[in-house]
């Protein structure tokens, strides 16, 4: 098992690697995510205050 | 010839709910493909006969660098698209993409630090393909920064198209550099027109990850677009129905 994390001694480098690509795959999962539910819940605020504002 | 399945595209409406139906069909194969990828590349394939272990970059660099110019294509495509038959969910799909290139082409360059130290003996070289991809990386980033800066979205989307549009010339530059210029950067192993130079144990692993990426791309895609169309539909009818 540990000379799996060892690389053949590129470590170092190859960990790094594969963190941040996943970190961006993440990262591009979540920030979607966060856009459509406040892309929502912006539209959802402004159909309330239409329906305030015609009462 | 019939064309209203072109105009369907053009509704937001419609757009909101298929890229919402579609969504799932693309994330999930993506995300088995790129763990069973994740195994193939770190366990099953055998290590390199020059470069050891150190050669299992490639399945992370490759898809990155990948996606990044595959993203700015469509990115531009879109931006003509919308440009050309003022399309306002083509302008939509093009602002999408920006966010999702930029990312990419940032892990293409670091993943490609991470290789080139180990294997050329330094981080960066003022090298064309590298010099290419850093365009790349501001191509997106001035996308992302003048339409921040322009406040009328339609002139934001006009303009922005524009500066997708020209900065395609990058990407055959980017393709083409290690065969028209010296570079240090290898050509390429894969995306060529006679046989890949690479046993198939390495292989399917590097293909699976290519092809899982490009649908990830495709599912973050779809869920940005039906955020940016329903921002662009705010006092839209039909937008009542799907938020309440």
């Amino acid at each position: 098992m540990s000379e799996f994390f060892h690389m053949g001694g590129y470590a170092a480098y190859l960990w790094p690697a594969y963190l941040l690509t996943f970190a961006v795959l993440g990262w591009n999962v979540l920030s979607a995510r966060r856009a459509l539910r406040e892309a929502r819940a912006e539209a959802r605020r402004r159909l309330t205050a239409d329906r305030e504002d015609g009462a | 010839m019939d064309w209203t399945w072109f105009h369907k595209f053009g509704s937001p409406p419609h757009v909101y709910r298929l890229a919402g139906t579609l969504t799932p069909w693309f994330a999930w194969p993506a995300g088995i493909l790129i763990i069973a990828a994740l195994y193939g590349g770190l366990v099953l394939a055998p290590p390199d006969y020059q470069q050891g272990d150190g050669f299992r970059i490639i399945y992370v660099h490759a898809p990155s660098a990948w996606l990044s110019t595959m993203v700015y294509a469509v990115m531009a495509s879109a931006a003509a698209v919308g440009l050309i038959w003022r399309m306002k969910v083509a302008h939509a799909v093009a602002a999408s993409c920006a966010g999702v290139g930029a990312s990419f082409t940032a892990a293409s360059l670091v993943t490609g630090m991470l290789w080139g130290e180990p294997m050329w003996g330094t981080w960066w070289v003022w090298d064309p393909r590298l010099v290419a991809q850093l365009v790349l990386l501001f191509l997106f980033l001035g996308y992302i920064g003048l339409r921040s800066a322009i406040d009328d979205l339609g002139r934001a989307d006009r303009a922005s198209a524009v500066l997708a549009i020209v900065g395609v010339v990058n990407l055959p530059i980017i393709r083409y550099s290690v065969e028209w210029w010296n570079s240090i950067h290898q050509t390429p192993s894969v995306m060529k027109m006679d046989r890949p130079s690479m046993p198939m144990d390495m292989l399917a692993p590097l293909l699976m990850m290519l092809l899982g990426f490009t649908l990830f791309f495709v599912a973050v895609l779809l869920v940005r677009l039906r955020a940016e169309v329903l921002r662009r539909e705010r006092g839209a009818a039909w937008v009542k129905e799907v938020v309440s």
